[in-house]
């Protein structure tokens, strides 16, 4: 296979295949099999070191990822603020650190997942498969931001210019063949992540319980409406539920 | 005015004998599951003693319940703000090891080691990892130990006692224990519910059974630590949690939940309650002296015609109604003021209550000499010169620690808040009621007495009949007034939970309309 097979393979076969795939499959799952999406918490069988991997991983992993999805957005707002440098190194150095951060946590979680033989019960390949990628794609994040700066200008400037055009179905790709490899590495295990979502414990970030904030506390369901139900005026089947 | 409808129920706690068989049928049914192995949605605990999972009425320790904010109340360790803040790491989630880590033994080794010169053995191994384990811990290994170092003294309900009330309480010849069996309490003001932050947890309007959707939960295991009963669990295995569902496939059937169908002291009763839940809020948020008091209020008469109408109007069926007038729980509860809740103070509204056990109260049975006493004792103490007799005039009855075997502190602080006076109440109905009948069948009770106790109490002959045949003699239909569901009404005994055994131990519910809050 030539280089340039490879090339569009991965940069804009791939990135398609895995938000197709994604899509689906996270709607599939969502619907069909519910009873599947949770965080599989394991706190119950082992809290202290949890503490030291969950809590830096989350909190690392939610700023670079919402780190990179802005900068994707919003390509032009992350030029204008890099272009004071203090600016510019007050955003890398954050975002080194919570990279960091999460590396120091996907650690610990990796560790404590090999080492407590009940967290170790509850493992299942796809957990390791996914521990494996996202080791991978912080590592190499971390290096990118060391070795190739300013990370935060030329994904604005020249990979965000990319994503957009996948997501307007007209891909422009030569920018990003003439990437390095490492940065390469990096975007194509994005993909991955992406296309692995509906198959492991990650789905659990989509059902995030925002909607918990503008609920009332308690709740109550009635399977029928119960001012209607014993009124002789209304035909009660109208509001048939569902499931039956 | 709004009326809701309300299966609860009350557990006779004179009556309990400590046999198990209630956690025994529950877990038949609904946990013999992976991940499920640890849960007791019924359980059983000696008291004094630190129960299941240890000390689980210390809220310094595990958070649950409410606590007063200002006007209203807040969760004490989940919300909103606080569990949203927690969500990558609960601070206040118990530990597997709380509980007990589940166990089996190897069995198989019994019949297929190789021949050798000892005996092959079973070891235990977890049921988590597989592995040889030693036993820490297992489900009511505090059973029958009121007075050991591990479980009775580390007793959280201890807390407010005197050291000398708490010494008195376990030395060898007064010790006493009773039993405290624990089911979910289908809570008016639930913990569980308002800490979900995916919202899987709801009342039922129908009925007030308190349900977690197993295809909404998510596994954030708020609702462990908001519940200040420790009675919604969390599935490690298959990542959701779990709690008692009071047999809802039973119970629209019109059948007794399995735990109280199996009660081998039949000391379980349900029925129905009609409520007002416009009162819910203003109850829950009441000072801790008043809680319980503001719950027996919500607590309607189904008798009245005002609430039979406005009951009608929130499209409560008339078998409902019906079922309420003939409720043992609305006897037990607010008739004869019999029953108490559960830890009024943790402010969820429990509906499941206790009659207070009269027997660990009572004067010791010690052979003893009463005529330096028979001074201090009323007309009536001295009809029973037997120095060997309880001392069972009511106004000596409770008189001083010396005379009790357990602080009536004790109790006031499992069932009244502390407030001593509410047990005080029953445990001497419970009394007059004894004798009443002990007259009426050996009739070696002076008539006087008799009437005394009784007018103390504020009962009449007949109201003491009636405890006396509900206690002792009520017939299963008696102590069970379940209303069917409507067969136009019942949605989820459609679902065939059988089906589902072995995996997710109960049917998914989905796609329920949702209406009104
Ligand atoms: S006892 Fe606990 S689990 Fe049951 S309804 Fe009350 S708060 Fe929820
Ligand atoms: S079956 Fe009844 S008597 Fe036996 S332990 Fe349970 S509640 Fe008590």
């Amino acid at each position: 296979m030539n280089a340039n097979a490879l090339n569009l393979f991965l940069f804009v076969g791939l990135p398609y295949v895995a938000l197709i795939v994604c899509v689906v499959g996270v709607l599939y799952r969502y619907r069909q099999r519910g009873f599947t999406v949770t965080s599989l918490s394991s706190q119950m069988l082992e809290r202290k070191s949890l503490f030291w991997g969950s809590v830096p991983f989350h909190i690392g992993i939610v700023v670079v990822f919402f780190g990179h999805l802005l900068t994707f957005l919003f390509p032009r707002a992350t030029l204008a603020w890099n272009s004071a440098p203090v600016r510019l190194i007050i955003l890398e150095v954050t975002a080194f650190t919570f990279g960091l951060t999460v590396l120091v946590g996907l650690g610990a979680l990796m560790y404590r997942r090999f080492t407590n033989s009940r967290i170790r019960a509850v493992t299942t390949r796809m957990d390791i498969v996914l521990e494996i990628l996202l080791l991978t794609q912080i590592v190499f994040g971390l290096w990118i931001a060391l070795g190739y700066r300013w990370g935060s200008s030329w994904f604005a400037a020249d990979l965000s210019p990319y994503l957009w055009s996948l997501l307007t179905l007209s891909p422009e790709t030569g920018a990003v063949f003439a990437l390095p490899w490492v940065i390469k590495i990096h975007i194509v295990g994005a993909f991955l992540v992406v296309l692995i979502i509906p198959f492991t414990r990650l789905a659990h970030f989509l059902v995030a319980p925002l909607h918990y904030i503008p609920r009332p506390y308690q709740q109550v369901v009635w399977n029928w409406d119960r001012r209607a139900i014993r009124d002789p005026e209304t035909e009660w089947s109208r509001a048939r539920p569902r499931n039956n | 005015m709004d009326v809701r409808s309300q299966i609860s129920m009350v557990f006779h706690l004179d009556k309990c004998i400590g046999c198990h068989t209630c956690s025994i049928a529950c877990k038949n049914i609904w946990t013999d599951r992976k991940g499920a192995e640890y849960m007791w949605w019924n359980n059983v605990e000696t008291k004094p003693g630190t129960g299941y999972p240890g000390k689980w009425e210390n809220q310094e320790i595990y958070k649950g319940g409410w606590v007063k904010k200002g006007d209203g109340i807040e969760l004490k360790g989940a919300g909103k703000a606080k569990g949203l803040s927690n969500i990558f790491h609960n601070p206040h989630l118990p530990s597997i090891d709380d509980y007990y880590e589940p166990f089996t033994y190897k069995y198989l080794d019994l019949v297929e080691s190789p021949a050798g010169d000892d005996q092959p053995t079973a070891r235990p191994i977890s049921m988590i990892t597989g592995e040889p384990m030693d036993i820490k811990m297992g489900p009511n290994w505090d059973d029958d130990l009121s007075g050991s170092p591990d479980y009775a003294r580390n007793d959280p309900n201890l807390e407010k006692l005197t050291p000398a009330e708490r010494e008195a309480m376990f030395q060898l010849e007064r010790m006493a224990f009773f039993y405290l069996p624990r089911i979910c309490n289908h809570c008016l003001n639930p913990g569980c519910v308002a800490s979900c932050p995916s919202g899987a947890i709801y009342k039922r309007g129908e009925d007030g059974i308190v349900l977690i959707d197993q295809s909404v939960c998510r596994g954030w295991r708020m609702c462990v630590t908001a519940c200040p009963y420790k009675k919604t669990y969390y599935n490690w295995s298959t990542g959701k949690s779990e709690k008692c569902i009071l047999c809802y496939p039973r119970i629209e059937a019109g059948h007794a939940p399995a735990c109280m169908h199996s009660c081998v002291g039949r000391i379980r009763y349900l029925g129905v309650l009609l409520y007002d839940a416009d009162q819910i809020q203003s109850a829950a948020s009441a000072d801790d002296a008043d809680v319980m008091h503001r719950q027996m209020g919500m607590i309607l008469d189904p008798r009245d015609p005002a609430v039979i109408a406005a009951a009608k109007a929130n499209g409560v069926a008339d078998s409902t109604i019906d079922a309420a007038q003939r409720s043992p729980v609305y006897q037990f509860v607010k008739e004869w003021k019999l029953a108490l809740p559960l830890h009024p103070e943790f402010r969820t509204l429990p509906m499941l209550f206790y009659v207070p056990p009269l027997l660990p109260v009572m004067a010791s049975v010690k052979e003893v000499d009463n005529s330096a006493q028979a001074e201090k004792m009323n007309a009536t103490a001295k009809y029973w010169p037997d120095s060997w007799l309880y001392d069972t005039t009511t106004k000596a009855m409770f008189g001083t620690i010396d005379d009790a075997r357990f602080p009536l502190q004790y109790m006031a602080n499992l069932f009244s808040a502390g407030d001593t006076k509410e047990v005080a109440d029953r445990l001497k109905k419970l009394m007059a009621v004894r004798l009443h009948r002990r007259q009426v069948t050996v009739g070696d009770v002076k008539p006087e007495t008799v009437a005394e106790a009784l007018a103390d109490t504020g009962l009449t002959p007949q109201t003491a009949d009636d405890i006396y045949y509900l206690t002792s003699l009520a017939r299963f239909d008696d102590r069970f007034v379940i209303p069917a569901a409507h067969r136009e009404q019942a949605i989820e005994m459609m679902e065939f939970t059988g089906d589902v055994k072995g995996n997710t131990g109960f049917g998914f519910k989905s796609g329920t309309a949702q209406r009104g809050a």
